[in-house]
């Protein structure tokens, strides 16, 4: 291989140019961002960065001195991939060709429909998103979070944090039910209300009110909501539109093998935009946590390298983590086919709880609030036993 | 500065061993019988290193998954990009004792800060 384009230029882009070297890749690569920035780390984006206790500087995921000779190709996206010619089309009118790609694009954050030209309404997902919610949050006032998912849930407590009068609307009756499961998902969302947060749920939002700045959130049941400010949390889907056409297959994200291989030859997929097969569950799904982006582009990098003569070793548990109101929940497994879940230690009250989810008797998951130690000891258990 | 921790018996294999100090310094025992001590704060945010997922001659922080290596201190990936600062490890009469280094921690922003003095 003589050249191996990266399309994506985040944590799994930047893992899998990492992989590359470090797998004795000697090749041009090439990594490609339709962001104007180097890599950066998404994860305090909602939480230290947005109130302002860490600085733009220290979320490079780049450090001093490390040189992977990258050709890097910043603020400029990728549009198209002829799939024979492994030829990545950019917005520019350029092209790369490659004799292997990796896709790393990523996700973008869903959107309410209408709410296009309000200002006062905010995704978050780039260091740009980031930045915007900061200076709107230090000027204070009502802020309406919509969706109790982990970003809203973070957003949330950081405003809280900065003396902002919050409201969380989820649609389900009960927020994190997906993630975590309905009683751990109850225990977990409740730190809101612990804090004086308001957490509506069960109601959908209607749409939302203003001329040019929103001024309410209007929920279906016809209750109004004031707002200043609104987070839209919803969830997101993954950057692949500019893939149609190319012959790879796609579902929800780009289809893969148990090791990130796509349909196509000579092309694997990482990251949030990656939906790799779990031989465990006997189907794909995609996993967007950090630690997947960190994890997985080396394995994809090996059967790129290979070009696809390797047996995949079995993944570790997905493992995320999430800090709200000065709690630290860590989670790893997969909640959905537990049959029951039990606090083995600490309490609600405490915020303390260590809960393990079990199939069978078999766990099958594990969730800390503020139990490093133990939670650590249960996700090293996990992965044994996997 | 030459301090003892704990004895070695004490201290299993695949275990750590938290010394309260400030800044905090783990002594690891590894699988292989190895013994070895660096500052237990992850030079990216305020995590025990103690806490975490000792395998071979690598912990991981418990809470966002770097790497250290016991050995040098160096990290493999982010979030974290520093080293942690390593100490020398004697056992004598079975007692582990951790010679400090004299090297500047390389602690996360905000324990570096709360140390100084600052806002933490």
């Amino acid at each position: 291989m003589r050249t191996v384009a990266v399309v994506g230029a985040s944590l799994a882009g930047l893992s899998a140019a990492r992989s590359l070297r470090k797998q004795g890749y000697d090749g041009r690569l090439v990594v490609i961002g339709d962001e104007l920035h180097r890599p950066y780390d998404r994860p305090p984006l909602s939480k230290e960065f947005l109130s302002g206790s860490l600085a733009e500087a220290d979320l490079a995921l780049e450090p001093d001195g490390e040189d992977l000779r990258v050709q890097w190709l910043l603020g400029v996206r990728a549009v198209g991939l002829d799939g024979p010619q492994r030829a990545v089309r950019l917005a520019d009118g350029s092209e790369v060709r490659a004799d292997g790609v990796v896709i790393a694009t990523g996700a973008a954050a869903r959107t309410l429909p209408g709410t296009d030209g309000l200002t006062g309404v905010h995704t978050l997902r780039t260091l740009d998103d980031a930045r915007a919610l900061r200076d709107e949050l230090a000027l204070g006032g009502r802020l309406v979070v919509i969706g109790g998912g982990f970003i809203g849930a973070e957003v949330a407590s950081t405003a809280y944090a900065l003396g902002l009068d919050v409201t969380v609307v989820e649609a389900a009756p009960t927020p994190l039910a997906g993630p975590l499961g309905e009683t751990m998902g109850g225990i977990v969302s409740a730190l809101h209300t612990d804090h004086g947060v308001r957490l509506l749920c069960g109601v959908g939002v209607k749409g939302l009110s203003g001329r040019s700045r929103v001024d309410a959130v209007l929920l279906e049941d016809g209750r109004s909501i004031p707002a200043d400010i609104v987070v839209v949390g919803v969830g997101a889907r993954p950057c692949v539109e500019w893939l149609a056409g190319s012959g790879i297959a796609l579902a929800d994200g780009v289809t893969c093998g148990a090791d990130g291989r796509t349909s196509l030859a000579g092309v694997v997929a990482v990251g949030d935009c990656a939906s790799w097969y779990d031989p465990r569950a006997g189907l794909h799904r995609r996993v967007e946590h950090w630690t997947g982006a960190r994890e997985r582009p080396d394995a994809a990098v090996t059967a790129l390298l290979a070009g696809g003569a390797v047996e995949p070793g079995a993944p570790r548990p997905p493992y995320f983590w999430s800090d709200q109101y000065g709690v630290k929940i860590q989670f790893a497994g997969h909640a959905a086919g537990a049959d029951s879940v039990t606090i083995e230690e600490g309490a609600r009250d405490d915020h303390n709880v260590l809960a393990v989810y079990r199939r069978s008797g078999h766990p099958v998951a594990v969730l800390g609030m503020n139990q490093p130690r133990l939670f650590t000891r249960w996700r090293k258990q996990l992965a044994a036993a996997a | 500065m030459m301090i003892p921790a704990c004895r070695l018996v004490d201290l299993p294999r695949g275990e750590a061993y938290r010394l309260d100090i400030d800044p905090p310094v783990s002594v690891f025992h590894t699988d292989d019988g190895e013994v070895f001590a660096i500052d237990d704060t992850c030079t990216h945010q305020d995590a025990s290193l103690a806490d975490g997922w000792l395998e071979g001659c690598e912990v991981e922080c418990p809470l966002h998954a770097s790497k250290f290596d016991l050995r040098t201190g160096a990290v493999d990936a982010p979030p974290a990009k520093r080293p942690v600062r390593t100490h020398a490890v004697h056992v004598e009469d079975g007692m582990i004792y951790v010679q400090l280094s004299t090297d500047a921690p390389n602690l996360p922003p905000c324990v570096a800060a709360r140390l100084a003095g600052g806002p933490a």
